[in-house]
């Protein structure tokens, strides 16, 4: 048996079956709704600021991220090989995002409070 | 489809026989090995290539006041002699050898994706073939190979110079990521069996770490030039501050690219050297645990050093201490690895043979490299020195005597298993004294023309500064590289056809690729070995001395001269090893045309945008992108399914 | 060292095991995505660095630009909303797909790839709408900062779900050839690890250019 049949037999028995995947896609369409929610309630409805609406809708869409990554793109059951070639990308890719947003939005704004 | 067409499959129909021999053969390869060779011989033109260009900027700063070429030239030249040297020599130089030897070293027959190897050098090639034509007809960038922004916007540099940065490195780039891709998953699945992670030889282990650099920073770069292609041809604002657009940004995105490229260039060398020194100290690699995670946790320092490439531009206090810091921790894995191999040395049964003397250069220059780092790394001095001649000795001790010298002891060191003939040791030893002449003449007057403030990137100078000798001194120096160079490529040609018969393993190394003949035949491996230890061929020696893991060797080392015996141990008969793949029943993949056809089809996407910012009859091409596009989409269709693979 | 001869192989057929045990071209792929993570992080650090930094409008959401006139937002939510939803269930016709081929149900293999296909279709319609709204709207790539980082972000985006809904399109083809059976359920999950990345890369696209001010 070679590792692609292998691993095919693999995926077909650990992998989740359609019912969880409507469950997970319910779920996830909740948390859709509720970001979009968190959006008006800053916006048209006044009952949430905008960083608490910003907070909301992040870890939301976090949580999506991470339900795809792990459920849909069966990392939580494939090997964790997998997710080590994915994890590091990903952690630059936070990183890089990060590091921009800081040098160019946050320490500028740092510095003109410094008087500098 | 198959996922492992390239191990034994002994019941698989075996591949109808190859053509082996003509151009359309080398054309069509899926061997790693050619692709290796083709690689490697395109490397030693482009570094040539180079070589000329630096020529032009020496022989233009030899005396003051000097006009052998123009100031426009001249910017041509140096923004030039930089893409061609890191992209399409040096990089391509290393993947040379990722090419030929990984395969050999973990075991297996091929890589995991034989056509991809192919498309990634053929990418390679158009993209190369368009940066040259840019340089021959004075087309050239312009701009420095960091192209700062806002000089490459349109409204600042109106002709197809900056288009050819931007559309020649958005090609090479992506050959890199598509090799990358494939040497990842065939160092992660292709080991022989036995081979664990940390059975791996340690070139190997530096090889995989760079592919990954590769994938990730490379991704950053293609997104960077991206804007600046929006920029220059769609009329974006990403890096015009007339629209808002900062240039820091782009400083940013391309140094967050730029650093993890200098190691890109770094790693795979510390992988050779790993490999000449302890071949030739007759000791297994002192502390290899420590060498791999060094290079790991590089790996990942280098992603958080780019800013000290800014210290001028005002990052402001927080920035630059952070950045500081980093810079000055990342010298500590790479300090490691300088005592690792003088650990190794010590004590051993050292043979001076051309690549290793290379190595123990290596050590030298690199550590003066690294140290010039560390002064740069602290961002007060840096103010001093950015800018200035100080950091092109810098960046040459570590390119030159670091990258560039590993090379050659890599060169001499597996030529023989390249072409199963050993390389002229004399001229191998004239052409080290000329270089260790030559380069430090050449680079380290540089460290003082930075200090008396000579700035680079300016083509001439007044005579009254008191720089005169020293550019004199430096220029000599790289002019008489050039000819120890010449000596080292006919030493290449002559010992390519007349040097003497390598055998197996003339160097009596311990790593796989030495286990089989040289050149091996297509199949690398007719039986796939089992792997017990890190070190393979040295497994004998180690039993008799008992208590040392992977061997000391303290007999006999006399025995094994330069062209002298054959230390491997599996010999085969003559005729056996003339059998083809077929005759054995191994299955390899058949050569396929798809590769060059696709590789084209990408050329005409990006090489057809060139025409936009040409006036004239030229300036509409744009259905050339279009056919590009449609090739490409043909192609990948009939890649998907062609038979065979 | 020992040697194992090719012929105690065939015996022995473990040996056509890669070494990790993994499929190649599936651990190719997640290199792969690896890349695009980065590509993609690019493109949404640009955004970021110049979030609010457009010298005029107009704006994704009403506010003023960095030379201080007020300018209309021009992003339009509840139609993203629902682009959003489709995009997210489309995802979930993909691995319906996939959970069919490995089922050998060739009906249901048929139907999900192309209805995820079509979803991405829809999606895409949904795009053009929107960029020709904007372009219309006076947002083009070269008005303003907020135009040339959202049109090159999401349009990038677009092209993957292009490629994507070729990409899916030719797989539902083989079905209906008949050449899609389980053994091949390999290819349709290497599909579905490529779209649900670019639903993935959609998620955070949405988050941080749609609804976060
Ligand atoms: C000990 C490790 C190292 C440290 C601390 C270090 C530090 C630095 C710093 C701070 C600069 C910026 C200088 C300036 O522009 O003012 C620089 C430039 C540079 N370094 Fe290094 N470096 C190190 C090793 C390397 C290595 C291993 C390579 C390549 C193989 C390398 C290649 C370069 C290049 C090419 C530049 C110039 C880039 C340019 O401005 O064109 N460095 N280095
Ligand atoms: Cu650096």
């Amino acid at each position: 048996m070679s590792s692609e049949q292998r691993e095919i037999a693999h995926d077909r028995h650990s992998h989740p079956g359609p019912k969880q995947y409507v469950m997970i896609g319910v779920i996830l369409t909740l948390m859709t709704v509720v970001e979009i929610l968190a959006y008006y309630a800053e916006e048209d409805w006044g009952i949430l600021n905008a960083g608490m609406a910003a907070a909301v809708i992040a870890i939301l869409s976090a949580a999506k991220f991470i339900t795809v990554v792990m459920y849909y793109m069966h990392l939580k059951f494939d090997s964790k090989i997998f997710t080590g070639i994915f994890i590091f990308p990903a952690a630059l890719a936070i990183l890089v995002i990060g590091a921009m947003y800081i040098v160019q939005q946050v320490l500028p704004r740092a510095g003109s409070a410094l008087g500098s | 489809m198959a996922s492992t067409a390239t191990v034994a499959a002994p019941h698989a129909p075996a591949a109808a026989p190859h053509t082996e021999t003509g151009v359309w053969s080398w054309i069509t390869t899926v061997d790693h090995k050619r692709i290796g060779i083709l690689y490697f011989f395109s490397s030693i033109f482009y570094f040539l290539v180079g070589g000329i260009e630096a020529l032009f900027i020496r022989t233009q700063l030899i005396v003051p006041e000097n006009n052998f070429i123009s100031a426009d030239l001249y910017n041509q030249m140096f923004t030039q002699h930089a893409l061609t040297m890191i992209f399409l020599a040096l990089m391509p130089l290393t993947a040379a050898f990722f090419n030929y030897i990984v395969p050999l070293q973990i075991g297996a027959r091929d890589v995991a994706f034989p056509r991809l190897n192919a498309l990634s050098y053929w990418v390679y090639f158009f993209g190369g073939l368009m940066l040259l034509f840019a340089a021959v007809t004075k087309m050239a960038p312009n701009v420095g190979w960091f192209a700062y922004a806002p000089i490459t916007e349109r409204q600042y540099n109106p002709g197809p110079n900056v288009d050819f940065y931007v559309l020649g490195l958005q090609i090479v780039g992506l050959s890199s990521i598509l090799a990358g891709i494939n040497f990842i998953v065939t160092i992660l699945n292709m080991r022989a069996p036995g081979m664990r992670l940390m059975r791996m030889p340690i070139f190997t282990w530096m090889v995989l770490i760079t592919q990954v650099l590769i994938v990730t920073a490379m991704a950053v770069f293609t997104i960077a030039i991206t804007q600046l292609m929006f920029d220059r041809m769609f009329g974006t604002t990403f890096f015009d501050p007339a629209r808002g657009g900062d240039p820091l940004v782009w400083q940013h995105l391309f140094w967050m690219f730029g650093h993890p490229e200098v190691y890109i260039l770094i790693i795979p060398i510390f992988g050779m050297i790993s490999e000449v020194i302890p071949t030739f100290s007759r000791k297994p690699l002192f502390g290899y645990n420590v060498m791999v995670f060094a290079s790991v946790l590089i790996g990942w320092l280098g992603w958080g050093v780019w800013s000290h490439h800014m210290f001028a531009v005002g990052l402001g206090p927080i920035a630059d201490a952070f950045f500081a810091l980093s810079t000055m921790l990342i010298a500590i894995p790479t300090g490691i690895k300088i005592f690792n191999w003088i650990g190794t040395m010590w004590g051993g049964s050292i043979r001076f043979t051309t690549s290793m003397l290379f190595a123990v250069a290596f050590i030298a220059m690199f550590t003066l490299g690294g140290i010039s780092g560390v002064m740069h790394s602290v961002a007060p001095s840096d103010l001093q020195q950015t800018d200035t001649y100080f950091v092109v000795a810098h960046i040459h001790y570590v390119f030159f005597g670091g990258t560039v010298l590993g090379l050659f002891a890599g060169i001499y060191f597996w030529f023989p298993k390249l072409f199963g003939r050993l390389m002229d040791e004399k001229l191998g030893k004239i052409h080290w004294v000329g270089t260790m002449v030559g380069m430090n003449l050449a680079f380290f007057p540089m460290h003082y023309l930075g200090m008396y403030g000579q700035p680079r990137r300016t083509f001439t100078y007044p005579g009254d500064l008191g720089w005169n000798w020293m550019n004199l001194m430096s220029t000599l120096g790289a002019y008489l590289l050039a000819l120890v160079t010449g000596v080292f490529v006919w030493n290449v040609i002559r010992s390519a056809r007349k040097g003497a018969i390598a055998g197996d393993n003339p160097w009596g190394a311990a790593t796989l690729e030495w286990s089989i003949p040289s050149p091996p035949p297509v199949y690398n491996f007719r039986e796939i070995p089992i792997v017990h230890s890190r070190m393979p061929l040295w497994e004998e020696d180690a039993s008799k001395e008992p208590g040392i893991p992977h061997g000391k060797v303290a007999e006999d080392v006399n025995a094994i001269t330069v062209g002298g015996t054959q230390v491997g141990e599996m010999e085969y008969p003559d005729a056996e090893s003339k059998m083809s793949a077929h005759d054995l029943g191994i299955h390899l993949p058949p050569p396929s045309y798809w590769p060059i056809i696709l590789a084209f089809g990408i050329l005409l996407v990006f090489g057809s945008l060139i025409f936009r910012n040409l006036d004239g009859a030229l300036h509409n091409l744009w259905y050339l992108s279009v056919a590009g596009v449609l090739l490409v989409a043909v192609s990948i269709f009939k890649w998907a399914f062609e038979p065979g693979h | 060292m020992s040697i194992v001869n090719a012929a105690d192989h065939a015996a022995n057929p473990a040996h056509l095991d890669t070494s990790t045990g993994l499929d190649n071209r599936k651990m190719a792929f997640w290199t792969f995505i690896g890349s695009e993570c980065l590509l993609f992080g690019s493109l949404i650090a640009t955004y970021l660095a110049y979030k609010g930094r457009s010298l005029v409008g107009p704006l994704p959401h009403a506010g003023r630009t960095l030379t201080g006139q007020q300018a209309e937002g021009i992003l339009d939510i509840p139609l993203t909303s629902l682009s959003t939803f489709v995009l997210l269930m489309s995802s979930l016709g993909m691995v319906l797909a996939l959970a069919a081929v490995q089922r050998a149900d060739r009906k249901g293999a048929i139907t999900w790839l192309f209805a995820t296909a079509g979803l991405g279709l829809v999606f895409l319609g949904f795009q053009a709408y929107e960029f020709n709204h904007f372009y219309h709207a006076g947002l083009t790539l070269q008005t303003n900062l907020f135009g040339s980082t959202f049109f090159l972000l999401t349009g990038f985006h677009g092209a993957h779900v292009l490629v994507g809904v070729i990409y899916l399109g030719t797989l539902g083809m083989l079905a209906v050839k008949n050449q899609l059976g389980p053994e091949r359920s390999m290819s349709v999950e290497i599909a579905g690890l490529y779209w649900h990345f670019v639903d993935v890369i959609w998620i955070v696209i949405f988050a941080l250019v749609y609804l976060i001010k």
